[in-house]
């Protein structure tokens, strides 16, 4: 009987031939990450309680400080200089200060961190992003971090696997973030409780690795395990200018076992949103269109990478904000930033009327630069939305791609971005 | 740490996909290494329940829905609710990475369809660990858990990841004595 990809690298890590869905397998690591929330909990863990002096190899951790930093107050200050210290005293060679990184999902691919057909665990939930780079990626707590990082390997239940076909291509305006929005609108948020979602099919042959891993990113609002896609010409040539390590691909056989396939006219998806309160309360964008806005965020993990920025960008090019409306604008990585000052994108968003922060996970999970007070209402490129995300709980947030974003902003209600911009242009599409 | 035979309490119930967002809010995340604090907040993010931890007994019971402790990795959700005391979580399902979380903590869960579905608020709980056996005084009922793989199970009794994780570096040390 043949396996899966993510069966594949669990087998592969674990030392064996293969593995079935159910086993429980002790797995080889290739490469972790923590951030300023979650490396003080497993720091203090690793050496007060397991004993353990050193980590396993410097080499494959990367930390960020993105969460809360730049520090939002002194008790965050405490935990950035925690993260600092404890990266500094295990001599962890991908430490990113502040200013010089960013969101750890946009970090870890642009530096070429995170590559095919190895199994990678991060002490954040999103980390099922890298699974578009073709290998086995999921979040972990931080008493899981601590072992990881005292042994360089991490216990794993083998999951079953959902595949997702998606045929034909999406349509103009369509974007990664309304497939994998109506995708969890289909199946709910424990839609994929454990399991592993393998991505396929015509329509990801034509969209980029950015908005591939804007689809993988979401994984986890299925309930994921983890999110994995194939390797192709495009994970090729993204790799070929990034990869720091070297690698090898793997490949789902053709006699592999799914527990369930699922298959999607990708054409056929319109835009979309998710509406308050939580990531499966799918709707077409025209049943909210005209709902008016307090603030509208662009940024996080999932959809704040220059591809992204972009085609915000295009859409607000000689438009102002909506009076009685903020726009907060969050690259995803300091890389992200010194590009998009590169091609003038800030420059627009500044005279568009647009709060341009830093890079930080800031207003996605109500940390700051963009918190929401009682009843208001938002529309957020981000990938979450249950009670109190962005702050207050009777706050009222609806998840959607960055042009759609970016033209609510223009107008004040939610809007089709075709009422600002006649017609995106292909070569940012 | 290791675990009590028999736990007994009275029950707090709460829905479907409770979130870790709800349990306890981000902004609580800057008491990440203090668990008491924490404790003062857990469940504070689910509407209705913004003072609840006051409430709460030691050794009161919490049972959830379907998919209880989706969204974030936080380890910070099961800290908080152990940090309320709260002694034992019972759900008709939990996320992964909350299960994963607790089951490291050496804290004990329970997946129980059975006892989320017909448990009411206030009624008085006693569990049995070992055999995962639910017995419901206020009803008169008893429910069944859903038994944990081996190797879950084991964790758990021994105490968590933590003192497997000592005895794996221990044997590590005694292979290799010079490496640290």
């Amino acid at each position: 009987m043949g396996m899966t990809m993510t069966e594949k690298i669990l087998a592969r890590g674990a030392g064996r031939d293969s593995v079935r869905p159910g086993d429980l397998v002790l797995a080889k690591v290739d490469f972790a990450m923590g951030h300023d929330l979650t490396i003080p909990p497993a720091g203090k863990i690793m050496r007060e309680q397991m004993g353990a002096e050193k980590i396993w190899d410097p080499d494959r951790v990367a930390v960020t400080q993105d969460h809360f930093q730049p520090a939002k107050d002194a008790a965050s200050a405490t935990l950035g200089r925690l993260t600092r210290e404890f990266s500094h005293d295990m001599g962890i060679k991908w430490y990113f200060e502040v200013g010089q990184g960013g969101i750890c999902h946009t970090v870890l691919p642009e530096n070429g961190l995170v590559l095919p057909g190895e199994l990678i665990v991060g002490a954040d939930s999103h980390s099922c992003t890298y699974g578009a780079l073709n290998n086995f990626a999921t979040g972990i707590g931080s008493t899981d971090l601590a072992c990881v990082l005292a042994l360089g390997e991490l216990w794993f239940r083998v999951p079953e696997t959902l595949k997702f076909v998606y045929r034909n291509r999406l349509k103009e305006w369509v974007e990664a973030k309304d497939l994998i929005l109506y995708v969890i609108g289909q199946i709910g948020v424990d839609g994929a409780r454990s399991k592993a979602m393998e991505h396929t099919g015509e329509a990801l042959r034509h969209i980029d690795m950015e908005a591939r891993l804007t689809m993988t990113n979401m994984a986890i609002e299925a309930g994921a395990k983890n999110g994995i896609m194939e390797f192709d010409g495009v994970t090729k040539e993204y790799l070929d200018v990034r990869a720091k390590r070297e690698y090898t691909s793997v490949t789902s056989d053709p006699d592999a076992e799914y527990e369930k396939v699922f298959e999607f006219d990708a054409e056929k998806v319109e835009l979309g949103v998710a509406k308050p309160m939580s990531p499966d309360n799918y709707a077409p964008l025209s049943e909210v269109a005209g709902t008016k806005l307090d603030q509208v965020f662009i940024g996080s993990c999932t959809n704040s990478r220059i591809t992204d920025l972009r085609r915000a960008a295009a859409v607000l090019e000689n438009h102002k904000v909506a009076p009685g409306v903020r726009l907060i604008i969050t690259p995803s990585s300091h890389q992200v930033a010194i590009q998009a000052e590169k091609e003038g994108l800030i420059g627009t968003f500044l005279a568009a009327g647009a709060a341009w922060t830093t890079a930080t996970c800031g207003a996605c999970l109500g940390g700051h630069m963009g918190v929401l007070g009682e009843g208001e209402v938002c529309l957020s490129t981000t990938n979450r939305n249950f009670p109190g995300r962005m702050g207050h709980p009777k706050a009222q947030v609806y998840l959607s791609n960055p042009a759609v974003a970016a033209a609510s902003a223009v107008t004040g209600v939610i809007s089709h971005p075709s009422e600002v911009l006649k017609k995106m242009p292909a070569a940012i599409r | 740490m290791t675990l009590p035979k028999v736990i007994r309490g009275k029950a707090w119930k709460f829905g479907d996909n409770i979130d870790t967002d709800q349990i306890i809010p981000a902004k609580y995340a800057i008491y990440s290494l203090d668990e008491k604090e924490l404790g003062k907040h857990a469940m504070e993010g689910v509407p209705g329940h913004e003072t609840w931890a006051p409430g709460v007994a030691q050794g009161d019971i919490l049972v959830g829905g379907s998919n209880f402790g989706c969204g974030s990795s936080r380890e910070i959700a099961p800290v908080a609710i152990r940090g309320v005391g709260i002694s034992l979580v019972i759900a008709d399902s939990f996320a992964r990475i909350f299960f994963r979380n607790a089951i490291n903590m050496g804290y004990p869960i329970l997946q129980s369809p059975q006892a989320a579905e017909a448990v009411e608020e206030g009624d008085e709980l006693e569990v049995d660990l070992e055999e995962g056996i639910i017995r419901n005084f206020t009803k008169g009922d008893e429910y069944r858990a859903e038994p944990f793989p081996k190797f879950m199970s084991d964790l758990l009794r021994m105490g968590g990841l933590v003192p497997w994780v000592r005895k794996r570096l221990e044997e590590r040390r005694r292979m290799s004595p010079t490496r640290g």
